[in-house]
C-alpha cells in the first residue's frame, strides 16, 4: 500500500471495501446476504443498467457463483415431494449444470425447444407446446431463459422477452433469467436489455406483480474470473413472507467468498475516465471486445464455408454452437461404439486434433440433429490454432466416413 | 404468484436461528450509534460465532503475501516479497488452468491441492495411507457436509433418513439437517465429565429413534465445538465400534484440529485410530472427515474453502460426491490455494518460517491463554459455571438464569417476541452492554441453559468482553438478590415495577452455585 507501484485509485478503492470488511479482513465472515457496501454498488449497477429502473439492495444475495444463487430459488419454488411433480420449463439447447441442479432437487425439466433456423429465437408456441406436453403430468412453476444464450450465442429481442414475460404471467410461472452474459454481446444492432427493464416498461399491473429472479456473474465478461466465485441474484416482485424463508435459505451457509464479492464490486463499479487506472482499463478491456468481435468474425467465416458445417449469427454469449450434418457412415460407426454421434466427433477430434469441444448431446437438441459447442472468447492467435486444426480434422473426417 | 402456500415445505421447516434476530437487532443498535445515539458502549463486540479475522485476529503473512502474488502475478518480481513466498506462489499459479486464480477448476479441486492434502493427512497420521481421489475439496466444509448428507437422505415418516447428533453441537448443524429433510437424533454429552461422550447415551439414542426414522449415519465433532472437549484414544475407539456394530456412516468433523491447547494433549484423528483397529474394521468402516480453512489458526473464513476426505466408500457413491460438487461449479480458487498454505506451511529453513513459527505461536498462545482467563472468570460469576475446553475456539458456560429472566421469557416480554429465557438473557446483555454471545441449544425443558463465546479473539477485545458481561451479569445478580430479600420483606403484597405486574413469587429450594 506504501509504494508506488500501484495506482492511487487501486488503493483508494481497496481501502474502501477492506473497511467494508469486518474488522478490515477479507478473511471475516461477512452477512449472509453479502458485504452491505458491495450490495449497494450492484444495485446501483443494475439501476444504470436498466436506465433508471429502481432496484431495492434487499432484493439482492450475493453468492458464490451465480448457480449457487439459480439452485437455492430453485429450493424454494421446487418441492421433490410433491405429487405431480414440480416441472420447470428449460430451453433446448441449455447449458448443463442447471439440468443437474434441477434433478438433484427433484424437479422434472419441461423442454422448450428454440429455433434453430431462425436464429434460435424463443418462440412462444414452443413454450406453449412444451406447457401443453406438461398438463396433467407435471406441475409448471417456473420458466428458466438464459439471456444471451448457451450454449447457442442468440440475444433476445425486447418484443420477444415482452412475449415470454406474458406468457409466463398467463400460465403463473416464475421468470428465472439468466443474465449471465449480459456483458458478452457483440452482434450487430443487437443490444442486451434486461427482464426487469423490459418487464418495468411494461408498466402496471404487470411491473409491480410479475415474479422475476435475474442472475449474474463475474465468471462471464470482461472480467472472467471464474475461479474467484462471484455472482448474485436480484429478486424482483416476491411476496415479503416468501422473501423471509429465502433469507433464512440463504443464511444457512456462509456468505460468498469475500474475494468473490470484490470481483463482483469492481465489475459493476469499474474506473470511470479521469480515474488513474482507467487508460488501462479501457485498454485492457477495449483488446478483449476487439479479439472477441474478431473471434466471431473468424469463426462466422470458417464454421460457414465448412462443409457439413452450418452456423447461425453469433450475437452474444461465450460459445459458437454450429450444427453438424454428420455423413450417415460416421453415426453408424458412433452407434457400434456405443456412443452418441456427436460425441464420436468430439472424441476423434481430440484423439486427433487435440482439441475439446463439446457435443451437442450435452445440452440437448432436436431428435437427429447434431451439434458441437466451443468457447469463442480465446485470444485470437489460440482461435485461429483451434480452426486450423478443426477445418483439417473435418476434412479428413468427411474423407474417411463419405 | 408465489405465496407463503407455494414455498417448498422443506425451506419452510428451516428454523431460524436465535443467531440472526440477534444480529438484526444489533445491525439497529449500530446504525443508531452512528446516527448519534447515547449507549454506554461505543460499538457492538460479537463473538456468539467463530470469526476470529471478524473480531480483530491479524491473518498469517505468509498467506497473505502468496495470495497477493497469485491474484497479481506481477509480484512474482517484487524483491521486498520473501523468495519462498515468490517461489510458492508460481507453483501455486502453475497448478491451476492458464496459470490464474480466475480459472475454473475441476470440480472436486485442483489436483494439486488435493495432492498436497492427501500428503498432510498421511504425516499426521503417520503414513496411514491417503489418496488425492478421496479427497473432495468444497467451498467450506459445511458444503461438504452437506452434500453428504443429501447423499444420505431420503424417505419419509418412519423411513426417513436420521443421523445421531451430539447435544450441543454446532449451532449450524440443525438447519443444514432441516434443510436436506433430515431427523436430528440427539444424544447428550456429559457436562459433568468436560463434556465427553457416553457409549451408553449413544444407545439411548440410537434405540428410541427406531421407528421415527432410519438412522443412517453418527455427527460427532473432535475437538467439540461448542464443547472444547478433546476425545481420547479409547473415546475414539468406542464410537468407532459403535457405528461399525449399527452401520452408521461416521461423519467426524475434525475442523479444530489444530487448535488444541490442554497441556499434554494431542488430537488424534478417527481415521488414525481406525487404522489401527482389527483388519476387518479397517476395511469397512466407512468413515468421512472434514477440515475448514475458516475453522485453522489461519482463520481465514471468507475465503470459503474446506474438504472431506472419505474413507472406505464405494466408489460408485464417490461418483455422486463429485456429481453434487459439481452444481457448485467449484470451491472459490483462492480459498484451495491457501488450503495448501495452511496445510504445507514453510519450512524451518525458508525465508519465511520465522515469522510463520512466531504469528502462528501466537495465534495458539492467544488461544490458550484466552481459554484460561475466560474460564476463570465465567466460574467465579455467580450462576455460571464452565468445564475446562481442551480445544476448539468455544467456551460453553452453564448459567443459572435469574428468575427475573426465565419469568420474563414466560409471561413478559421474552413471551411477547416468542423468545426462550437464554436467547432472553442474550438479547437484554446485547441491548445494555452492545456484547453479543450466543445462546446454547437447550430446548428450556430441563431448566438448564448454557451460552456459547468464541474465545479466538485478541486479548483486549477479550477483557473488554468480560468486563461487558460481568457487568450485565452481576447486576443481574444484584437485582435477584434484592427481589430475594423483598419478597422476604412483604410477602402479602404485590410488587410493581416499570407498569408490570410481578406474580406472587416463592423463594424455590432450587439449588444454585452461588458463590460469595
Amino acid at each position: 500500500m506504501d509504494g508506488d507501484k500501484l495506482m492511487v485509485d487501486v488503493k483508494q478503492r481497496a481501502q474502501r471495501l477492506l473497511r467494508a470488511c469486518a474488522e478490515g479482513s477479507v478473511g471475516s465472515y461477512s452477512d449472509t446476504a453479502g458485504i452491505p457496501e458491495i450490495i449497494q454498488k450492484v444495485s446501483e449497477y443494475i439501476v444504470r443498467r436498466d436506465g433508471g429502473v429502481p432496484c431495492h439492495p434487499e432484493n439482492i444475495y450475493i453468492t458464490s457463483g451465480s448457480q449457487w444463487a439459480l439452485t437455492n430459488i430453485l429450493k424454494v419454488l421446487v418441492n421433490s415431494e410433491a405429487s405431480p411433480r414440480t416441472g420447470v420449463l428449460t430451453p433446448v439447447p441449455c447449458h448443463s449444470t442447471t439440468l443437474s441442479s434441477l434433478t438433484m432437487l427433484g424437479a422434472v425439466m419441461v423442454p422448450y425447444y428454440l429455433r434453430e433456423k431462425q436464429g434460435w429465437t424463443l418462440e412462444v408456441e414452443e413454450l406453449q407446446q412444451a406447457f401443453d406436453s406438461a398438463k396433467g403430468v407435471y406441475n409448471p412453476v417456473a420458466l428458466y431463459v438464459i439471456n444471451p444464450g448457451n450454449p447457442a450465442g442468440y440475444v433476445q429481442s425486447r418484443e420477444s422477452i415482452q412475449e415470454v414475460i406474458r406468457f409466463a404471467v398467463e400460465k403463473k410461472l416464475f421468470i428465472l433469467a439468466d443474465e449471465v452474459y449480459q456483458d458478452c454481446v457483440y452482434g450487430k444492432n443487437t443490444e442486451f436489455v434486461s427482464y426487469k427493464k423490459v418487464l418495468a416498461e411494461m408498466g402496471p399491473p404487470l411491473s409491480d406483480t410479475v415474479e422475476l429472479a435475474s442472475f449474474h456473474t463475474a465468471s462471464k465478461g470482461l472480467m472472467g474470473e471464474c475461479g474467484l466465485r462471484g455472482g448474485y441474484v436480484e429478486l424482483v416482485n416476491l411476496d415479503p413472507t416468501v422473501m423471509e424463508h429465502i433469507n433464512s435459505l440463504f443464511s444457512t451457509n456462509s456468505s460468498a467468498s469475500v474475494l468473490g464479492q470484490i470481483v463482483l464490486e469492481v465489475m459493476t463499479n469499474p474506473p470511470k475516465p479521469g480515474d488513474p487506472s482507467y487508460p488501462l482499463y479501457l485498454k485492457e478491456t477495449q483488446h478483449i471486445r476487439t479479439s472477441v468481435a474478431d473471434n466471431v468474425k473468424r469463426v462466422e467465416e470458417v464454421m460457414n464455408s465448412l462443409p457439413a458445417f452450418s452456423c447461425q449469427p453469433l450475437g452474444g454469449g461465450a460459445f459458437a454452437f454450429p450444427r453438424l450434418f454428420l455423413p450417415p457412415k460416421a453415426i453408424e460407426k458412433a452407434k457400434e461404439a456405443g456412443m452418441q454421434p456427436d460425441t464420436f466427433y468430439c472424441l476423434r477430434l481430440l484423439e486427433e486434433a487435440g482439441v475439446l469441444f463439446s457435443p451437442g448431446t450435452e445440452y440437448g437438441q432436436k431428435e437427429g440433429t447434431y451439434h458441437i459447442r466451443f468457447c469463442i472468447t480465446t485470444p485470437s492467435d489460440v482461435m485461429e490454432e483451434i480452426l486450423r486444426r478443426l477445418s483439417s480434422f473435418h476434412e479428413q473426417f468427411l474423407k474417411e466416413f463419405s | 404468484m408465489t405465496s407463503l402456500q407455494d414455498v417448498n415445505p422443506r425451506v419452510k421447516g428451516i428454523r431460524v436461528s436465535s443467531q440472526s434476530g440477534l444480529q438484526s437487532l444489533a445491525e439497529n443498535i449500530t446504525r443508531d450509534i452512528s446516527l448519534g445515539a447515547q449507549q454506554s458502549f461505543k460499538e457492538v463486540i460479537d463473538i456468539s460465532s467463530g470469526d476470529p479475522q471478524g473480531a480483530g485476529m491479524k491473518p498469517i503473512s505468509f498467506v497473505r503475501q502468496v495470495l497477493a502474488v497469485c491474484l497479481c502475478p506481477e509480484l512474482l518480481k517484487e524483491e521486498r516479497l520473501p523468495l519462498d513466498v515468490r517461489l510458492r506462489a508460481l507453483r501455486l499459479l502453475e497448478a491451476c488452468d492458464g496459470e490464474s486464480v480466475g480459472s475454473y477448476t475441476a470440480s472436486s479441486g485442483l489436483p494439486h491441492i488435493r495432492q498436497t492434502i492427501a500428503e498432510f493427512i498421511m504425516k499426521r497420521d503417520e503414513a496411514v495411507p491417503a489418496y488425492a481421489k478421496n479427497i473432495f475439496i468444497s467451498s467450506g466444509a459445511q458444503r461438504a457436509l452437506m452434500v453428504i448428507v443429501k447423499l444420505l437422505s431420503g424417505g419419509e415418516g418412519q423411513l426417513q433418513t436420521g443421523v445421531l447428533i451430539p447435544q450441543p453441537c454446532p449451532h449450524t448443524l440443525l438447519p443444514l439437517l432441516d434443510e436436506a429433510g433430515v431427523m436430528a437424533v440427539p444424544y447428550r454429552l456429559i457436562e459433568e465429565n468436560d463434556w465427553a461422550v457416553d457409549l451408553s447415551e449413544l444407545d439411548r439414542a440410537l434405540t428410541t429413534s427406531r421407528g421415527r426414522c432410519e438412522p443412517r449415519a453418527i455427527y460427532i465433532s473432535n475437538p467439540g465445538n461448542p464443547t472444547g472437549h478433546l476425545q481420547n484414544w479409547e473415546s475414539i475407539k468406542k464410537v468407532i465400534k459403535f457405528a461399525a456394530a449399527e452401520r452408521l456412516l461416521l461423519l467426524v468433523d475434525e475442523v479444530y484440529q489444530d487448535s488444541v491447547y490442554a497441556p499434554n494433549r494431542e488430537f488424534i484423528s478417527y481415521k488414525k485410530v481406525l487404522f489401527e483397529m482389527d483388519k476387518h474394521l479397517r476395511d469397512t468402516v466407512e468413515l468421512v472427515s472434514f477440515h475448514s480453512l475458516s475453522c485453522a489458526c489461519v482463520a481465514e473464513c471468507g475465503l470459503r474453502a474446506g474438504y472431506m476426505e472419505v474413507v472406505n466408500m464405494d466408489s460408485g457413491v464417490m461418483h455422486f460426491v463429485d456429481t453434487m460438487l459439481c452444481t457448485d461449479i467449484n470451491a472459490p480458487v483462492t480459498g484451495q490455494l491457501v488450503l495448501e498454505l495452511m496445510l504445507s506451511p514453510p519450512n524451518p529453513s525458508d525465508p519465511s518460517y520465522n515469522t510463520f513459527a512466531h504469528e502462528t505461536l501466537l495465534t495458539g498462545a492467544t488461544l490458550a491463554q484466552n481459554s484460561q482467563r475466560a474460564l476463570k472468570l465465567l466460574n467465579d460469576l455467580p450462576g455460571m459455571s464452565c468445564r475446562p475446553a481442551m480445544g476448539g475456539i468455544y467456551l460453553y458456560p452453564h448459567l443459572d438464569l435469574p428468575s427475573e429472566i426465565r419469568e420474563q421469557a414466560e409471561v413478559g416480554k421474552g413471551a411477547m417476541l416468542g423468545l426462550e429465557a437464554d436467547v432472553l438473557y442474550c438479547q437484554m446483555l446485547l441491548e445494555e452492554e452492545g456484547l453479543i454471545i450466543g445462546a446454547g441449544q437447550d430446548d428450556g425443558t430441563s431448566g438448564c441453559y448454557h451460552l456459547r463465546l468464541c474465545i479466538l479473539i485478541p486479548p483486549d477485545t477479550l477483557e473488554e468482553v468480560l468486563s461487558r458481561l460481568s457487568s450485565f451479569h452481576l447486576r443481574l445478580i444484584d437485582r435477584e438478590r434484592n427481589r430475594s430479600v423483598e419478597e422476604d420483606k412483604d410477602e402479602n403484597q404485590h410488587a410493581v415495577t416499570s407498569g408490570r405486574n410481578r406474580p406472587k413469587l416463592h423463594l424455590t429450594g432450587q439449588k444454585s452455585k452461588f458463590k460469595f
